[in-house]
């Protein structure tokens, strides 16, 4: 009760300072892992790549220049095209830097989507049991019976590729594993006497589950997140470059290399730079998840 | 624990009835959306109204999926509207191909995933195990399509050494398998070994391991004989769930590859909207992946000597 006053009084922006300090604090307890450190730099580096793209990439990554271009050429018009140019004369570097953009808001939007309603069901099962969790297990049974790619294959031809529904295949596929996870974690915590304690002061469902019980299993599911994060990544790139992903003008990792895999003979740095680029995305996350997870199994 | 097990099947075959159920519901619930895409987009209303009428589309659905699930069981999935064949025809030798595939990559994955998760399990912190750990993160961050670009780059265009693609087009040749394994192997060994490490180390911290220790047995013993039949039980699981993961896999290496294989057969169904072949393949594929995790299920308990005398 005390805590509950202290909170109340406390200003707006003060609290926001305190946000900041542990944000900060955060990545200050990271320090003490060089692969986290490194897995943050690497996401760090793209997130400001996306960020300024149209400060950094030197042309716009729709402009057709000089087809085939190898890296280092420079065009009659004076643009030096660093890492070549594509089948249709575009730089490659201006498009994967514009491809970050796509990747880092398809991905987090995606796995936002998937732990929203992941954390629903998972709370709900774990807290409520009985029929809620039996019911909701025997669904996740049947989504996750099937091999993830052949369920996306099956929903996006279903549905129709496009950004939207990226989103909702990754939600549902993604969805039932999450569940699984904070279903167990919930488990685990709804005997505490904090649970208890909110029970008897009459505390509805909702805040048990969101102010009590989802704070509290907070820590694997960071980790868990970081790892989601760079699978969502992989599984939109294999999307993009199966065919089942956006529309053709955006630019995509995934896509870039699917088309320029016919060309890899005579022009290798078309696929080479996309391909370079995402599981560089990729292993940020995996490093940083397993720079997570070190820190929280030394405390 | 035979009523275990009947257990376990009797779940599968619900799971199995339950995907079917609803695999039929969403592709042919709406039959003229079914005769569309067996038609083709220019089909006139008439015809479309003939080949309902001829292929007993204007019953009720549920008087159609009984009979769907009937000759689903007896092998008749119907004919490809691609391959102009039944799809019986196209599917299994496909799905001979992807088996060649998956089990060589089995072949190769499995022992060197095992070795380095023990090597690196052994002696936790050492710099061995933070070497192999690295390594493994490394390798499962590249996805397949990524990784299958960099390795046709640097050993078909850069070496000369193997070919880039794997159609098999002047026969079978196993040295197209080559790039393909490749692929899968660097992309899954990562997460078993990965496993194997972490199980590996727990069993070192138990007691039976430190009385094996102490009374003086050579280290090379206690792993062999003490360690490692213990630390095995958990890999055993994530191996066997490794197959329904390989079923992805098989996907994007086979495209990017071009294997005439079951991964690429699916993708081929969806793009053309070949309903009764995606049906098909989906209804493979899951039932692959629903038995082995049975079997994962069921052989987790049969090599647990814990669960086993409960």
């Amino acid at each position: 009760m005390v805590q509950d006053v202290g909170a109340k009084a406390v200003t707006p922006p003060e609290r926001r300072r305190s946000l900041l300090r542990t944000l900060f604090g955060g990545i200050g307890l990271l320090r003490e892992s060089t692969i986290g450190m490194v897995g943050f730099g690497l996401i760090l580096f793209w997130v400001l790549v996306a960020l300024f793209a149209p400060l950094i990439a030197p042309v716009s990554p729709t402009a057709t220049l000089q087809p085939f271009a190898p890296p280092g050429t420079v065009t009659a018009s004076g643009e030096t095209l660093w890492l070549g140019a594509d089948q249709l004369g575009r730089d490659v570097l201006s498009r994967v830097i514009y491809g970050s953009r796509t990747v880092l808001f398809y991905a987090p939007v995606a796995t936002f989507c998937a732990y929203f309603i992941g954390c629903i069901f998972g709370l709900l099962a774990g807290y409520l049991g009985g029929w809620v969790d039996d019911l909701l297990n025997r669904i996740a049974d049947i989504i996750l019976a099937f091999p993830v790619l052949v369920l996306y294959v099956v929903i996006i031809v279903l549905i129709g590729p496009s950004g939207l529904n990226i989103i909702l295949a990754v939600t549902f596929a993604s969805a039932p594993g999450i569940m699984r996870i904070v279903r167990g974690l919930t488990l685990d915590l709804r005997n505490r006497d904090y649970i208890a304690a909110a029970q008897t002061s009459g505390a509805s469902l909702p805040w048990i589950l969101f102010a009590e019980l989802l704070p509290n299993a907070r820590g694997p599911l960071i980790v868990d997140a970081c790892l989601r994060m760079g699978y969502v990544i992989i599984t939109i790139g294999v999307l993009g470059f199966l065919g089942l992903g956006l529309p053709p003008p955006t630019p995509d990792w995934g896509s870039m290399v699917a088309e320029s895999r016919a060309m890899i003979t005579f022009a290798p740095w078309m696929a080479v730079v996309p391909a370079i680029a995402i599981s560089s995305l990729v292993l940020g996350f995996n490093l940083l998840a397993d720079g997570l997870r070190e820190i929280s199994l030394r405390d | 624990m035979l009523i275990f097990i009947g257990k376990r099947l009797i779940y599968m075959l619900l799971t199995m009835f339950a995907i079917s159920l609803i695999l039929f519901l969403v592709m042919e619930i709406n039959g003229e959306a079914v005769a569309r895409r067996v038609l083709g987009p220019f089909t006139s209303a008439e015809q479309i109204q003939a080949w309902l009428q001829a292929n007993g589309y204007l019953r009720p659905w549920y008087v159609r999926y009984v009979e769907w699930l009937g000759n689903v069981l007896s092998g008749d999935f119907g004919q490809s509207v691609r391959f102009r064949t039944p799809v019986a025809d196209v599917l299994w030798p496909r799905l001979g191909n992807t088996a060649i595939l998956a089990g060589a990559t089995f072949a190769i994955m499995v022992p060197l995933a095992l070795t380095l998760g023990v090597l690196a399990g052994m002696r936790e912190g050492s710099r061995t195990d933070r070497s192999i750990t690295v390594a493994s993160v490394i390798s499962t961050s590249i996805p397949e399509f990524a990784s299958a670009v960099l390795l046709t780059v640097i050993f078909s265009t850069w070496l000369g050494w193997l070919p880039g693609t794997s159609a098999m087009s002047d026969g079978w040749n196993p040295v197209e398998l080559v790039l393909p394994v490749m692929v899968l192997v660097l992309y899954g060994f990562g997460y078993i070994a990965r496993m194997t490490r972490a199980s590996m180390a727990e069993v070192m911290q138990q007691l039976y391991i430190r009385t094996a220790v102490l009374k003086g047995l050579p280290y090379r013993e206690v792993i062999l004989r003490h360690a490692l039949r213990n630390a095995m039980i958990a890999p055993f699981t994530v191996i066997m769930l490794q197959i329904n993961w390989l079923l992805s896999g098989v996907i994007v290496v086979e495209v990017a590859f071009a294997y005439k294989g079951f991964g690429s057969l699916i993708l081929e169904a969806a793009l053309n909207q070949d309903v009764y072949l995606l049906e098909a393949a989906t209804l493979v594929a899951v039932l692959v992946a629903v038995s082995t995790q049975m079997l994962a299920d069921i052989g987790y308990t049969l090599l647990n000597p814990r669960i086993r005398f409960k």
